[in-house]
């Protein structure tokens, strides 16, 4: 049974912390009043440069890096499309998407099946020898340690800093944050950059960290998945530690009673984690929409 | 200034646009394939002489055009009241299913009714799927975007699930497939050619819709709610069930799709059914805008670029999907475009 519990938890949060990136990475664009469907094609930029970084350099840290900004630079362009060309986002958001999935497959393809040793387990002493949850929660990457300090960090920058404050301002009504001496489209296009970013980050843990292998398309929905949890945490990053916990409990839940042979066809335990992403949004509905930002999927047009 | 405005013909106007879009994405795509070492005029020139260089190749090409009509329409129908429908890959899929469903255990029907209970079923599976998003999006719980992409995967993990599961083929040993439908089920086809009576379905479902949406009240109606919501909903238009129906007929095209698919190309269900069909189709619509002369045609060119992502794969030793890449700048243009001029 305390097996069954330390593979579970470890499970829940090795598989949640990619998430977690992702929704961190959609809810900066989000507050800013940007919906980025593409957050999918940017984690496999993320994952795809990160591994073949890491491949070449064999250093984690040059790989993590390299993940990160690939995946601001290619937000960028999404950034670019929806704010000084006024594309629509939505469908902006999903061409990114294929934009994505097509050049991750280019950039991948002498890679695809290796194997690398990805990111070093780091235990934490003392802490990791506490039994059960020692090993489940303190015997894990580096990017997941990050990655909770990271969503508290975000908390604060968005409730206590100025460029927070601002960006949020921008999200809710960036009329008034023309007429307050703002700039909205060079705020977005700052935190559509932070949120590239962050996707690269979460690509780069799923390759790194979790898969450590590449194969095409291996992020299997994870960005959509951050869309619903975003909204999940009505739009609060502290919340979406929460949300991002439970669903790697799912994924880990699906793949423990898959390695147990539990008698249900692993097709059917997959579609666990996208019916419960429908489930909680159709449970939390109305709840949310009053904590979503004001301008939400417009775009600043100038005044009038 | 009225003769400026004469002398533009907007036709030859849409055409130069459509023709410089294609262009640019062409020339983005070939500096793209260059970085990568491989040679793009070698590419282009590859693709089409396998796609439009011979007649078994145009038919090939008219072939992977069906579903592409079909999943067009799965978009631009909810489209009209500017709904945006990314399912139509798991409603293609569901489509499929409840086509193969209807194929395997009503094999004893005649067969010229076979395939017309495996079309029903494909509409009804399809549109079923869809209108789930349309009452999660008219409820106001979901957005249709989100929910449509999510039932995506679980679609595909359903047809994955009956053909590893219940209707695998005892016979298929190594393959995940079902049995050979029985020759009843199987849609015929021109010629010597493999292209089928789906065709006619694609269009005649292009011009039913056009005419619906310019010649009845329903249409009217619809066009009312695509115009200004708001005064639509004043005007006592139930904009909840338009927003149901037209999922409902949208996604129904992209379970037609399907059930052809299986139908006529197939001859069974597999999980490789689509080299991503739906995802397509909503670059198509969106190129068109949902105009139906604009929609064969964007089909046939994605046609052309779906197929070429199977020769890059043979000759240039290139990953099939490299393709989304011309897809994805195609909609750049378009997107870019759009906005800006707004």
């Amino acid at each position: 049974m305390a097996a069954l519990v330390r593979s579970l938890l470890s499970g829940a949060v090795l598989s949640g912390a990619p998430l977690l990136y992702a929704t961190l990475s959609e809810l900066i664009s989000q507050r800013a009043g940007i919906v980025n469907l593409g957050l999918e094609g940017v984690m496999l930029v993320g994952a795809v440069s990160g591994f073949v970084a890491a491949s070449h350099t064999g250093s984690a840290v040059v790989a993590v890096v390299v993940a990160a900004l690939a995946g601001g630079v290619f937000n960028l362009l999404f950034a670019y499309l929806v704010l000084a060309r006024r594309a629509n986002q939505l469908a902006t958001g999903l061409a990114l998407m294929f934009g994505g999935v097509g050049l991750s497959a280019l950039i991948g393809v002498r890679y695809v099946g290796s194997q690398i040793a990805g990111l070093p387990e780091l235990r934490v002493p003392i802490l990791a020898g506490i039994p059960v949850l020692g090993p489940a929660l303190f015997a894990h990457d580096a990017l997941v340690y990050a990655v909770v300090p990271l969503a508290v960090l975000i908390w604060w920058v968005l409730r206590s800093t100025r460029w927070g404050l601002t960006v949020r301002a921008v999200g809710e009504n960036p009329v008034a944050a023309f007429a307050a001496g703002r700039d909205p489209h060079v705020l977005q296009y700052q935190a559509l950059f932070v949120a590239g970013l962050l996707g690269g980050l979460a690509g780069a843990h799923l390759s790194l960290g979790v898969a450590r292998t590449w194969s095409e398309w291996m992020t299997a929905g994870r960005g959509f998945i951050a869309v619903a949890l975003v909204i999940f945490a009505r739009w609060h990053p502290l919340r979406a530690v929460g949300g991002a916990l439970l669903f790697g409990g799912a994924i880990s839940l699906q793949l423990s009673m898959q390695a147990r042979g539990v008698p249900i066809s692993p097709f059917l335990l997959d579609m666990l984690p996208y019916l419960l992403s429908l489930a909680v949004l159709a449970v939390g509905r109305g709840r949310h929409r009053h904590a979503a930002p004001g301008s939400l999927g417009r775009v600043f047009q100038g005044t009038p | 200034m009225p003769d400026t405005v004469a002398l533009r013909h907007p036709r030859a106007e849409a055409l130069a646009r459509l023709l410089g879009l294609v262009a640019f994405a062409l020339a983005v795509f070939a500096a793209v394939l260059l970085v990568f070492g491989k040679d793009p005029l070698r590419a282009y020139l590859d693709v089409l002489a396998a796609t439009l260089g011979s007649a078994y190749g145009l038919s090939e090409t008219i072939v992977k055009m069906i579903p592409l009509v079909l999943t067009a329409l799965a978009v631009a129908i909810p489209g009209r009241i500017w709904l945006i429908n990314v399912g139509g890959e798991g409603q293609l899929f569901i489509g499929a299913l409840a086509a193969t469903g209807a194929a395997l255990h009503l094999a004893f029907l005649p067969g010229w009714l076979l395939p017309v209970v495996m079309a029903a079923a494909g509409v009804l599976g399809g549109g079923l799927w869809a209108a789930a998003s349309g009452v999660l999006h008219a409820r106001g719980w979901v957005s249709e975007t989100i929910s449509t992409l999510l039932l995506n995967y679980v679609a595909v993990l359903l047809v994955n699930f009956a053909v590893f599961g219940p209707w695998r083929d005892p016979e298929g040993v190594n393959y995940p497939q079902t049995a050979e439908l029985v020759p009843a089920a199987i849609l015929p086809a021109l010629g010597t050619t493999r292209v089928h009576l789906g065709l006619v379905f694609a269009l005649a479902a292009l011009v039913l819709w056009a005419l619906v949406m310019r010649r009845t009240r329903w249409g009217l109606e619809v066009r009312a709610i695509g115009g200004n919501a708001e005064a639509a909903r004043r005007a006592g238009i139930p904009i909840g069930r338009y927003v149901v129906a037209l999922m409902f007929l949208g996604g129904g095209m992209a379970g037609l799709a399907g059930m052809a698919e299986v139908s006529a190309i197939q001859g069974r269900l597999r999980p490789s059914l689509s080299p991503g069909y739906g995802y397509s189709g909503f670059l198509i619509a969106w190129m068109a805008r949902g105009h139906p002369v604009g929609i064969v045609a964007a089909a046939f060119g994605l046609a052309v670029i779906t197929a070429g992502g199977d020769i890059l794969q043979m000759t240039q030793a290139l990953p099939g999907s490299v393709v989304n890449i011309l897809m994805a700048v195609m909609l750049f243009v378009v997107l870019g475009r759009e906005g800006a001029r707004r």
